[in-house]
Parts: structure tokens; sequence; C-alpha cells
């Protein structure tokens, strides 16, 4: 090579450094999800509905006006009258006299509680069981498959159960209480995860930079952990953000049919919506209240993970 | 030749892959012969060839080379020592020997790695360079030679074109300082302007780093201009191996001789008097191939002697190895081309449907 074009190589190479400075990282696939999402409307909604339930849920129980467990206007109730809606009772008052209002902003907590413990629980179990099954599956060669064929065999029994009645099986055989409705609603929701890693990593498996990384000579746990998993995450992620909307829901499910929380100093959603029905003609209030508060706390939720999903999604990358 | 000039000697490697069909248990009805019997030895420094179109197993074999799929039958000797009967730590070490470089650079870069943690990740898994200040200059020294900048380093694959991508993978090729690089379509994904770049590239490090290629292209131009000696492939089996320039000038093989005629030529006069071969029909199913002479069902210069019952082992003539019972009559002019009516082959037992054939790595379902 001659000096001249040595030099001029030098040159140009120092003006793209120039160029770069500006942002002297590289942008992973992450941030530019994270842009992605920042920029779609549904996604900002969802997000300041769940800011919203998560700001009560936290700080609400020490704000509001009065004890969720206090009877203090019992005396006021009627055969076929319940006080409304009033200046000291913002959303009423219920059917043994507590403050309706105080007693949703304390079950959002109960709520959350729930659906995230819950989802955690599905999430964990559940990408521990699809992640051994993929890794198997996906790099483990004849013995591999046997370990994914067990495991998967096991998951697709659980699959094959109506969500709604291995949970209340779980919750019949665990007895009711809080603890009983985590675990419960989280076993639904384990072979999901674990039928979503597992696929997804078996896909990634046989890509071709799984192949390059082989060829490399890096070891093969190395291989899964540093690059089948990372890759496989995505929908996962997505899927955790949507099973915490059916996680409330179910889990108000299991409340409404008596297997919750059933002591009274800890309110929640769909316990409330149990004890308001035999009221609804007098007071529907006690039923649409705690119902919306599940409904719009599900929206958010299911919009943000339906945009996360979308900016996941290299496919729809522009 | 002697012995220590060679580097890569194949001894009749076989590739099947298994068909696998069943509703409740799988049951292996026959196999995909993807590479059946192929010889072929790769001198110390020079590069190889290796054409055919797709399908025809150049892919699988340059990958059962690597034991990246492991071969059914045969031996792969590299530079002295049998790779297939190695056990996997010991191959694992001779990895760094030998690399390969990918037809589409987007899909064999990890798209969560940035730049750097792909080219560390290698002498990671062979401890070399000790520590990061050791690395870094292996990795510096080996971005100059591909000819990126610095500051790539700290981008992701999806931030570079397509020639600076398939740059990062032969980067991630040489960071361990192989010897031998099996490039599997190594410009085929790229726009012809990038083409001549990447193989310019490649023919540089050669001179520079004294390289042994296998090179697997369909395009013919590219392995003439890179290869020294070109090996043909048709259905999982060489048909023709001869010296770059001898193998464009004076092919033997009908099947040779098809794919030069398609290749248009730039003098116009030439050109209008060129005679082209068209090939009747498809590829037959690698599950079933043809018996005896693999092209006869296709050969416009298949005889009824012979080409239909017995399989033409590789022949030395003039320099050239030919697996054809005819190679001299055609070369002279004796037996003349005739009309070809496709004929076609399915897989034995088969009814209208033609059967399921799983891909080489694919387990049975995904989610």
């Amino acid at each position: 090579m001659t000096i001249i074009s040595r030099k001029k190589k030098e040159k140009i190479d120092r003006l793209a450094e120039l160029a770069a400075r500006d942002d002297e990282r590289g942008v992973s696939l992450w941030q530019e999800a994270f842009r992605r999402l920042r920029r779609n409307p549904a996604a900002m909604v969802g997000a300041v509905i769940l800011g919203l339930f998560v700001i009560v849920s936290v700080v609400g129980p020490f704000l509001v006006p009065y004890a969720p467990e206090a009877q203090h206007w019992k005396d006021e109730i009627r055969v076929g009258f319940l006080p409304g809606v009033r200046a000291e009772n913002w959303f009423g008052v219920d059917h043994i006299g507590r403050d309706q209002f105080s007693r949703m902003i304390v079950g959002a907590r109960q709520t959350l509680l729930v659906g995230v413990v819950a989802t955690m629980i599905g999430l964990a179990v559940g990408s521990l069981i699809g992640g051994i099954a993929g890794a198997a599956a996906g790099l483990g060669g004849r013995w591999g498959r046997a370990v994914d064929n067990v495991l998967m065999r096991f998951i697709d029994m659980l699959l094959a159960m109506p969500s709604l009645l291995l949970a209340i099986s779980i919750a019949a055989i665990l007895g009711a209480g809080l603890t009983t409705v985590m675990i419960a609603v989280g076993a639904v929701s384990v072979p999901v995860f674990a039928r979503l890693l597992r696929g997804s990593m078996i896909a990634q498996s046989n890509s071709d930079y799984v192949l390059a990384a082989t060829s490399l000579g890096v070891r093969k746990p190395k291989i899964a952990l540093s690059h089948v998993i990372p890759n496989s995450l995505a929908p996962v992620i997505v899927q955790a953000t949507l099973t915490l909307a059916t996680a409330i829901i179910e889990a108000a499910a299991l409340s409404f049919l008596g297997l919750g929380n059933n002591d009274a100093a800890i309110p929640e959603w769909g316990m409330m919506l149990a004890d308001a029905q035999r009221y609804i003609d007098i007071a529907p209030r006690l039923a649409i209240l705690p119902a919306l508060g599940i409904i719009i706390t599900a929206l958010g939720f299911t919009l943000l993970g339906e945009a996360m999903r979308e900016a996941l999604d290299p496919k729809l990358r522009k | 030749m002697s012995d220590s000039d060679v580097l890569v000697q194949v001894r009749d490697l076989k590739v099947h892959f298994p068909i696998k069909r069943g509703v409740l248990f799988d049951r292996t009805v026959g196999h995909v012969k993807a590479v059946d019997g192929v010889d072929l030895s790769i001198p110390r420094g020079k590069t190889y060839g290796l054409v055919g179109e797709s399908g025809c197993g150049k892919s699988t074999l340059g990958r059962a080379l690597l034991q990246l799929t492991p071969p059914t039958a045969g031996e792969v000797s590299f530079d002295g020592v049998e790779l297939t009967t190695l056990a996997p730590g010991k191959l694992r070490a001779m990895r760094k020997r030998m690399q390969m470089i990918f037809q589409d650079p987007m899909s064999s870069l990890d798209p969560r790695q940035n730049v750097e943690s792909i080219l560390t990740e290698g002498l990671q898994a062979h401890g070399i360079g000790g520590n990061r200040e050791g690395r870094r200059k292996i990795i510096s020294e080996t971005l100059d030679k591909v000819g990126l900048p610095r500051w790539a380093l700290s981008r992701y694959p999806h931030e570079f074109s397509g020639g600076q991508r398939q740059r990062i993978g032969i980067a991630r090729a040489l960071v361990l300082g192989p010897e031998l690089i099996v490039a599997d379509e190594p410009v085929s994904a790229l726009d012809v302007s990038i083409q001549a770049q990447v193989v310019n590239l490649l023919d540089d490090l050669q001179d520079s780093l004294g390289l042994t290629y296998l090179v697997i292209a369909h395009d013919l131009a590219v392995v003439r201009h890179i290869s020294d000696t070109v090996g043909v492939m048709y259905l999982g089996a060489l048909v023709e191996e001869a010296p770059s320039d001898r193998l464009y000038t004076e092919p033997l093989h009908p099947y040779t001789r098809a794919l030069m005629s398609a290749v248009p030529v730039p003098d116009p006069d030439v050109e209008d008097r060129r005679e082209r071969i068209l090939l009747a029909g498809d590829l037959p199913s690698p599950a079933n191939p043809p018996a005896g002479c693999r092209f006869h069902t296709r050969c416009p210069w298949a005889q009824p002697t012979r080409c239909a019952d017995e399989r033409p082992a590789l022949r030395e003539i003039g320099g050239s190895r030919v697996a054809c019972h005819f190679a001299e009559q055609i070369a002279t002019g004796e037996l003349r081309p005739h009309k070809v009516s496709a004929e076609i082959v399915r897989p034995e037992g088969e009814g209208e449907e033609p059967g399921v054939v799983s891909a080489p790595s694919e387990p049975g379902s995904f989610v």
C-alpha cells in the first residue's frame, strides 16, 4: 500500500470517528425497543393507567380517610337502604357500614400484590422448566430430547386442564387464603411460560449464530446462557405483562368464588364484587366500582403488553 | 504432492438425514442422502472451490467437514488428525484452527452482542490473549486486517451495512488465527458492488496469513476468481474436480459442460454462437437418488449401457478427475448430445404425496 493511500485511509477513519462522536455507544436492541415503545400512544395510555394504579396501591393505604374494616356507619343501614355517595363517603357505604372508597384504595394494593406475585411464580417456575427443556431439546442431542419430552408431557398435562378449574382445585387443596390465590393463579400460568420459552429457545438454537458460536468452540452451557436465552426472552416478557392482566381477573374470580382471602381487614376487589352481588338492586355501585377497577387495570396491562410485543418483534421493525 | 502439504483430507464422507414419519412414534422410513461419498483433499495455503446447484449438498459437506453436522460415515483428517472420532473436548480445542464464514451475515451474528463481544467470545472460549488488554490488542489488529474502523467495537450488527457485517463475520473467524476457513456462500447475500470487495479481502488475507479456504458457492465467476481447484457437486457427490482454469476452459463431465454453457461470454461474436445446454427436469430427490450415474436422468449424453446401472467413480483424465463413463468420447465429439425428457423420481414406496422431509437439526415440534 502506498503512503498516500494510507494517509487517505487514516484521514477517512478520523472523519468517521468525528461523525461517530455524538453517540459513542451503539444502540442495543433493548434500547431501540424502548424507543419504539415510547412513541406508541397505546403504550403510553397503558403506562399511565398502570402508573396511577401502582401509585394508588403503594401510597393510597396511608392516605385513606377511614380504616377499611371500621364499620362507622353500621347504624344508618336499613333494610333496602344503604347510604350512597356523599361528602364523607365518596363512594358510599357498603352493606355492613364500611367506607367503600377506603376499601377500594386498600383493595388496589391487594390486587396488585396478587397479580405481581402470581405472575412472578408462573414466570419463575415456567421459565425454569421451559429453559431446561428448551436448552436440552435445542443443544442436548438425543438425551436432551428425552429430557425435553418428559418435561413437556408434564406441561401438556397442566395445559390440558381448564385454567380456572386447575386454580380452583389447587385452592381447594391448599385451603382459602391470599397465598393460595397467588399460588393457584401462578400455577395456571406455568405451562404458558414454559412452552413459550422452550419454543422460542428451540427456534433460536437452530439459528446461524448458534452454529457460529459452536464453530468458535464456545461451550454449550455458555451458548445457552449468553446467546439462546437472551434472544428468547422477548416473547416471555410480553407474556408476563399480559399474564398480569389475566392474573388479576383470575384472582378476582377465585375471591368471588370464596376461595380468596376471607380476612375482612384486608379488602380485595374480587371479594368486594362477591359481597356486592346480594345488594346489586339497591346499591349497584358496590359491584360496579370494583368491576371497573379490575377492568381498567387489566386493560392497562394488556395495552402495555401488546405495545411491548409490537416493539420487541423484529419483523415489525421499521 | 506429499502428505504434509495436505491440510484437509476427506475420505468417502457421507451425511444421511433420517426421514421420520408416524403419528405416535417416529419411524425412520428412509434417508436423505445429502452427502453420499465424497473424497477430496485441500492442499495447505490453497483454495478449493465447491460449486453445484442448490440442494446438491455442498453446504452440508462444508458443515460436516467442520463437524458441525455429524457425518454418518467417512473420514475427515485435518493436519493428520482424524476429526470424526475425536473426543468432544479435543474437537473443541481444534476448532480454533478451523473456522467458518456464513452466507447471511445478519443471521449469523447475534443481534444482542456488540462487535467487541462477538470478537471476544472465541478468544475467551480458548483462553487466548490472557487479560482484557491482551484481547483488545488482538481484536484491534483483526479489525485492521478486515478493514473495519475502531469505533465499530461498541456497535451492534444491525447498525452496519451488509458488506460491513460480512467483514465482522470474517473478523470473528480470523480472530482465533485459524489455518482453514470454510466460507459457505460468503458473498451471495451481498450486493454485486460489495461482492468484489469481500472476495478481494479474502484473497488478500490468504496471501498475508497463508490461509487455506474451502469456498462454497453457486456463482461460477466468484469461484473461478478465488479458487485453485474447483470441485463440482451433483446430488451429494463430486462429478468433476479440476484446476480452476482447466475446468472452465475444458469441462469434461456433461453436468459441468451444462453449467459452463450457462456462463455468458463477454464477446458478442462468441456469445452469439454460444451453444447452451439446457438440462431437463429438476434435481432428483436425494432421498431416492437414481441408480447408476446420478446424472443419467438429465444427461444429454446418457447411453443405454452402463449409465443407468453402474455408478461411475472419479477417474483421472489429463489432470482432471471426472465421474463419467464416457468422458473421453464426449470430449472428442464421438458421442453427440440428444434430447432428454424430464423424468420424475420419487422416494420408494411413495404415493402421490411427496414425502415429509425433516430438516437436519429441527426437532419435532415447536410451541
